[in-house]
């Protein structure tokens, strides 16, 4: 409804406009002064409207601003048939009405300028003055707008033409910045026009027509002869002055703003107090913080470009100045959110980053003056200012691609501890990425605890709580990532390696019981392979009490994985207890090995009661034990007969079979001469094979079920007697084989087993032994000729 | 029949001419029946000579009892119209009795001539100059002629020219001072002043400067007062905020202006004033009037 009236009074106004425009034309053409003075006002009074809204009057005050172009043109012609400036300047000012005459003497001041007649900076005084007459904020200005557009080419300034004097540009400097002032007045004025309750609408609106504000802030930065000294001294403090005495949010907003982008870097940073003092001033509810990083970033963004620019930097302290004013912004503005806070300090930080990318001491300093910040408001909760506190922890990382150099932050761990436990893991988790992905060397065992330290989120449940939420795809990958850091932490020396696991181990071992299966191993495996670099390397050059010997290593190790055993994990731990009984063996530890030996059975006697896992554990043990040296007789006896004993006490048949079996080998080591007992080997096999029969019993008992099983245990044993048979063993006859054999082919013919191609290739396998020429192998086959197999 | 005829006719035409008629300044004055014309200008102290030529018709006698020039200056009020005050009267004797057959020339002189007030079309009252040529004869009555005169008198710039200043204002409301730069201003002047807003409690719409001419004739009980506004000249747009200060400029030439007149010959007075006018969003007005003192400076001292 009001939209329409509006309509229709611009349509009105246009048309009058057009009208008058018309004659005024004509009176142009026909050189009548007179009448092309009274119509231009009569044109110009249209714009004394107070009806329109401040769009439509801008697309009134266009339609006027073209038509003023001719009669601009029109007064230098005047002037050129005789008619005096003078004459025309105080014609013009016999108009009536004040708008009309304003529009009018700002035209033919434009003119007057041009003609050098008087000097510029007196017309311009004039004029500048004059249009204080117009009171009302919407109307003046626009006209005050319209001074500025019709002398804007007209300035004088050194070198300028239009130059009257030495201070001529000082004047037009005076005459800019004071219609700056004016302008921005009338401009700031403008929320009170009308009822309140219109007050959103009048603010959108008056927003619109800021750029007419910031126009002139344009100006003065095209203004020649501006240079550092003069805006120092009189552009900067003068606009300053305005912004904050006018007191309004959205005008010191979008000035500190426009400041900003319009004048050279080189004068910021030279101004950079002046510029930064004025910001702890401002309306509390101005949204300081998108000035202030755009001022930084456009700063970071001169550092970046010019690289003389940097000394200058130094020079002006630049950073402890911008530090301190955010620091007096956030203390002025007591209750801005944490959200904004970090972003300002996120500026600082990134332009420390551009610009004084060496001194690591800044960095730290804007840490730590965030974390004073924090410390007031508490724990980040809300999600913006989780994101802004990541990207600030994020942005030296991305800077200096490297961890080490983060460790060195003192203030950063500070920081991270204001973090939510999300947000806190989400960083930890970029941190560790980041070793990843810059491949970053981590050499000392303090930089391995700092980062650590850091990375907890990652490490250990926050509080003690554990979150049920979490997705365990998720968590899967995140503890992938600790340990795949813990795999990539290598160093050469071995003692500070050492240190560096000893500093792992601590900090993984509070990982609580849903981290630890997943942690441990590669810590143990990342130790186990140092234990083989130390024993690799000859002797000990550390004397006994340095912390990189085996024993210690392996000390700590069985404590490590003691702690896996406690968080029902019991497969892990025995397999990790035996990888540690091989490694003391290499290292010829007997006891160690033996006392991980230990631990490992009673784990499988107290921990693992699930007979598939039982099998599984008792291979393991069965395959490392055969491959222990170290052992004398007696200890190698005793676990011995355990592994036999468990492998007798299994829970099915086959698999008790195939662990005694298996154990013959216990008896067995190739390469070492008294570790041959070839009679408990086949004692061994015997026992299998009586087990063997067992089962083939209950098979016949309960035919058509499971019937297969036992052949191939048959075939499978006949396997193990020929390897020995190969190895040399005395004690396996050809007797032995021949009637396992026999036996072989009887349960075969009884029933379909299943097992003949595995029967078949056995055969095949002695058949093409008995043929080898070299090697003896041939005879040791010969013993068991037999007419199964023809 | 000729004779009679001609009783109704003006017997002779009579001409006025100035001896410097050609080169004398002429000004436009408005006459009585609303056209202007334009009538020679004089100044006080100068001197009017010129010739008066009596011209018969053909073939006609002028009888008369003498032929005589007078230099007039009349205030006429309106209110009693026809009733002329002669405040200047000079005469002169062109000539004796007798009779004119052909055309015939008199020079006149009237030397130095005070003409102490200037020429002044007002409301209600007017002064006037003017030379009247009497023919006189016993019967059908005098042949008259008129030749209207305008006289202006420049005015020294005055010693003292204080500039007006003042305070005023509405208490809890309005506040204001304003200054204009002079109290003596030429016709060809230019006011300048400001207006300082000390306090603006009110909307205000504008704010006009008006000049106004209040012209008073008559004395005692019969005087009247008429006040025009000659010239209403907007000074500001809307409301301005405390501590503004507005601008004045306003060129006088442009109106219809006369110096100011203090009780010319005790019958009348015309006086100029300023007249601030602040108009609020309500159409309510708040005013301000100073007396100016208007004079005229000759023209070239002027710039």
């Amino acid at each position: 409804m009001i939209a329409d009236d509006d309509e229709k009074w611009l349509a009105a106004a246009i048309a009058a406009v057009k009208q008058n425009a018309f004659y005024m034309q004509r009176a142009i053409d026909s050189n009548n002064l007179k009448d092309a003075l009274k119509f231009s006002a009569q044109m110009l009074s249209e714009l004394r409207t107070s009806k329109l809204s401040p769009h439509k009057y801008y697309e009134l005050y266009m339609r006027v601003f073209n038509e003023l172009g001719t009669l601009e043109i029109f007064f230098k012609e005047e002037t050129g048939r005789g008619c005096s400036i003078a004459e025309l300047y105080e014609l013009v000012q016999h108009a009536g009405n004040i708008l009309p005459r304003l529009y009018l003497l700002c035209t033919i001041g434009s003119v007057y300028i041009k003609s050098k007649d008087v000097t510029a900076t007196d017309i311009l005084k004039d004029l500048v003055e004059m249009c204080r007459a117009v009171q009302h904020p919407l109307r003046g200005l626009f006209l005050r707008s319209y001074l500025a557009q019709v002398t804007r080419d007209k300035l004088p300034s050194i070198g300028s033409d239009l130059e009257g004097d030495g201070d001529a540009h000082m004047n037009a400097l005076e005459f800019v910045l004071q219609n700056f002032t004016e302008m921005n007045k009338l401009w700031v004025r403008m929320q009170h026009q009308g009822p309140s309750r219109e007050k959103e609408k009048r603010e959108k609106e008056r927003n619109e027509l800021r750029d007419l504000v910031g126009k002139n802030l344009h100006v003065l930065s095209q203004l020649e002869g501006v240079d550092l000294g003069i805006y120092r001294d009189t552009v900067l403090p003068r606009i300053l002055e305005q912004v904050v005495n006018c007191k309004d949010e959205l005008a010191q907003c979008y000035l500190m703003d426009c400041i900003i982008q319009v004048f050279p870097d080189d004068f910021h940073l030279q101004t950079l107090d002046v510029l930064l003092g004025a910001c702890p001033q401002l309306q509390p509810s101005v949204d300081i913080k998108t000035v202030l990083s755009g001022l930084m970033e456009r700063l970071s963004n001169y550092a970046a470009s010019s690289v003389e620019a940097l000394p200058n930097f130094l020079q002006v302290e630049a950073f402890s100045k911008l530090n301190y004013a955010i620091g007096k912004v956030v203390e002025a503005q007591a209750d801005l959110p944490a959200a904004a806070s970090v972003t300002l300090y996120l500026f600082l930080l990134k332009f420390t980053l551009h610009v004084y990318s060496d001194r690591l001491d800044y960095v730290d300093q804007v840490l730590g003056s965030c974390v004073t910040q924090l410390s007031a408001t508490g724990k980040l909760c809300d999600d913006k200012a989780a994101k802004q506190i990541v990207a600030f922890l994020s942005a030296p990382l991305e800077k200096y691609n490297n961890v080490v150099t983060i460790l060195k932050l003192t203030n950063y761990p500070l920081v991270m501890e204001y973090l939510d436990r999300e947000t806190n893991k989400a960083m930890a988790i970029i941190l560790v990425q980041s070793v990843f992905k810059n491949n970053t060397h981590i050499a000392t065992a303090d930089e391995v605890d700092a980062l650590f330290e850091l990375a907890k989120g990652l490490m250990k449940d926050f509080d003690g709580t554990i979150d049920d939420e979490i997705d365990e795809e998720d968590f899967q990958e995140e503890q992938n990532l600790v340990a795949r850091l813990v795999n990539k932490l290598y160093i050469d020396d071995p003692e500070e390696m050492s240190k560096i696991i000893f500093t792992v181990r601590k900090h993984i071992v509070a990982g609580g019981p849903k981290r630890l299966p997943l942690t441990i191993p590669p810590l143990v495996f990342s130790a186990l392979k140092l234990i083989r670099r130390l024993r690799g390397g000859d002797e000990n050059p550390f004397g006994d009490d340095a912390s990189a010997t085996p024993k210690r290593i392996l000390q700590l190790l069985s404590e490590t994985v003691e702690v896996l055993s406690d968080v029902s994990a019991p497969d892990l731990a025995l397999r990790l207890y035996l990888q540690c009984a091989q490694a003391a063996n290499n290292c010829e530890l007997e006891t160690v090995a033996y006392e991980f030996f230990t631990k490992a059975y009673l784990l499988y006697e107290e921990e693992i009661s699930d007979s598939k896992a039982q099998v599984t554990a008792l291979r393991l043990i069965i395959g490392t034990l055969q491959r222990m040296r170290v052992f004398n007789v007696e200890n190698r006896d005793t676990l011995t007969h355990k592994a036999t004993g468990y492998s007798a006490r299994l829970l099915r048949k086959p698999d008790q079979c195939r662990a005694v079996y298996e154990c013959a080998h216990l008896f067995w080591a190739d390469e070492c001469e008294n570790l041959k007992d070839g009679e408990r080997v086949v004692l061994c096999l015997k026992r299998a094979q009586r087990i063997a029969d067992a089962v083939q019993q209950m098979a016949n008992a309960s035919r058509g079920t499971s019937s297969t099983g036992s052949v191939s245990l048959y075939v499978e044993l006949l396997n193990k007697y020929l390897y020995f048979l190969e190895k040399g063993n005395q004690q396996v006859t050809g007797d032995t084989i021949k009637s396992l054999a026999e036996l072989i082919k009887s349960e075969t013919k009884k029933v379909e087993s299943g097992a003949e191609p595995f029967i078949n290739s056995t055969l095949r396998y002695i058949e093409f032994q008995r043929q080898q020429e070299d090697g003896g192998m041939n005879e040791k086959y010969e013993k068991i000729k037999m007419e199964w197999f023809e | 029949m000729n004779y009679l005829l001609g009783a109704f006719k003006p017997a002779c035409n009579i001409s006025i001419t100035f001896s410097d008629g050609k080169n004398r300044k002429q000004v436009p004055m408005k006459k009585e029946n609303g056209q202007t014309a334009l009538v020679p200008l004089f100044h006080s102290q100068d001197t009017i000579s010129g010739k008066v030529c009596i011209e018969p018709y053909q073939g006609k006698k002028v009888e008369h009892n003498g032929v005589k020039v007078e230099l007039l200056g009349q205030i006429e009020m309106y209110f009693d119209r026809g009733n002329f005050y002669d405040f200047t009267s000079l005469v002169r004797e062109l000539d004796v009795p007798g009779e004119i057959y052909e055309r015939k020339t008199y020079p006149f002189e009237f030397p130095t001539v005070e003409m102490p007030y200037e020429t002044y079309n007002g409301v209600n009252v007017r002064l006037r100059y003017v030379l009247k040529v009497t023919v006189t004869r016993g019967y059908a009555g005098s042949i008259l002629e008129y030749q209207e005169l305008v006289v202006r008198n420049y005015a020294p710039l005055p010693d003292i020219n204080n500039s007006i200043k003042m305070e005023v204002g509405i208490e809890d409301c309005l506040h204001i001072e304003f200054e204009y730069n002079k109290s003596k201003y030429h016709l060809k002047d230019v006011i300048l002043g400001k207006i300082y807003f000390l306090l603006v409690r009110i909307k205000m719409k504008n704010m006009d400067l008006e000049i106004r001419r209040r012209e008073s004739t008559g004395a005692g009980a019969n005087t009247h007062v008429e006040t025009e506004t000659l010239a209403k000249f907007e000074l500001m747009d809307g409301t301005p905020v405390r501590g503004e200060s507005i601008p004045v400029r306003l060129f006088l030439a442009p109106y219809d202006l006369t110096p100011t007149h203090r009780n010319i010959n005790n019958k009348f007075s015309v006086k100029y004033y300023l007249n601030l006018v602040l108009v609020d969003e309500e159409d309510r007005r708040y005013f301000k009037q100073q007396e100016i003192t208007l004079y005229r400076l000759k023209e070239d001292a002027s710039s």
